[in-house]
């Protein structure tokens, strides 16, 4: 279920390459070498979700009045000048 | 495109609709400001600095471009003339870090973000920064590179540099935590980013 909407790059479906593999006979090896790099992709979206989450939770946060009240002395300010 | 020259439209009305979008940058300001501050006190000092330069300086923002980029690059311009002026001890110091966590309401969570930051604050800045633009901020490459004023190819060895760095501190090497052992950092992140995958 988690691997839904990842799957572009990801493992590919075992029937579909099974004939690729009675043809092209892949080593071992490399398919080692490619499972080493879906478990590196893996680690890296692993981070980046974090990444992500880490910064939507300030974003998520209420903002400090403070913000507005600033702005809102600047604005009525700039338009007394006018 | 359309050439007719429109009479400029009321200053009034361009203020509004400045302030408008100014407002709704305002959360991804904040964001922006704690990765690079740590503190939350101080990274709102910073993105209400920002916010305000903004402000002061609507008459040569042009309408219909990217705003959000344009107050980044702001309010990074800010941070490092600052940084420049006064400013030498804690580029992330543990404690303010740590009072950041508190209002986290996953109980696991504190754990992995707690480390993230951690890795994150060992990296060298520009590569921080431009992994936090790009993975985190939802900028492309050529934003990114717009906002921190350097080339597109340098974002793009930056983040990749920091994705690396970060998955090798994290994986164990660089990173220690008194008793735990390394790699718990990556497996927690493991762990909560499928769960969190999962409700996306």
């Amino acid at each position: 279920m988690s691997d839904g909407e990842n799957t572009k790059r990801g493992r590919p479906s075992r029937e579909r390459h099974a004939e690729e593999m009675i043809e092209q006979k892949p080593s071992g090896e490399r398919r080692k070498s490619s499972a080493a790099l879906d478990e590196a992709r893996l680690r890296q979206q692993a981070i980046g979700v974090r990444l992500r989450q880490m910064f939507d939770q300030v974003v998520n946060e209420d903002v400090p009045d403070e913000f507005l009240e600033i702005l809102r002395r600047a604005d009525s300010r700039s338009s007394e000048k006018g | 495109m359309d050439e007719a020259q429109q009479p400029a439209p009321s200053r009034e009305t361009d203020d509004e609709a400045f302030k408008r979008e100014l407002v709704q940058l305002i959360p991804h300001l904040r964001a922006f400001a704690r990765t690079l501050c740590g503190d939350p006190a101080a990274a709102d000092d910073l993105a209400q600095d920002a916010m305000m330069k903004a402000w002061d300086a609507r008459a040569s923002f042009q309408m219909g471009t990217n705003m959000k980029a344009w107050t980044f690059m702001i309010l990074r311009n800010q941070f490092y003339s600052e940084k420049r002026r006064s400013w030498r001890q804690s580029q992330l110091d543990q404690e303010a870090a740590e009072r950041t966590l508190v209002a986290v309401d996953d109980p696991e969570a504190p754990v992995a973000l707690d480390e993230l930051r951690q890795g994150l604050s060992m990296l060298p800045p520009e590569q921080r920064e431009a992994l936090i633009l790009v993975g985190a901020g939802g900028f492309a490459y050529e934003e990114a590179a717009e906002i921190c004023g350097c080339a597109v190819g340098t974002v793009k060895s930056r983040v990749s540099r920091a994705r690396r760095a970060l998955h090798a501190i994290l994986e164990g090497g660089a990173y220690d935590r008194d008793g735990e052992p390394a790699g718990d950092a990556m497996r927690s992140i493991l762990a909560d980013a499928e769960r969190l995958s999962t409700v996306r």
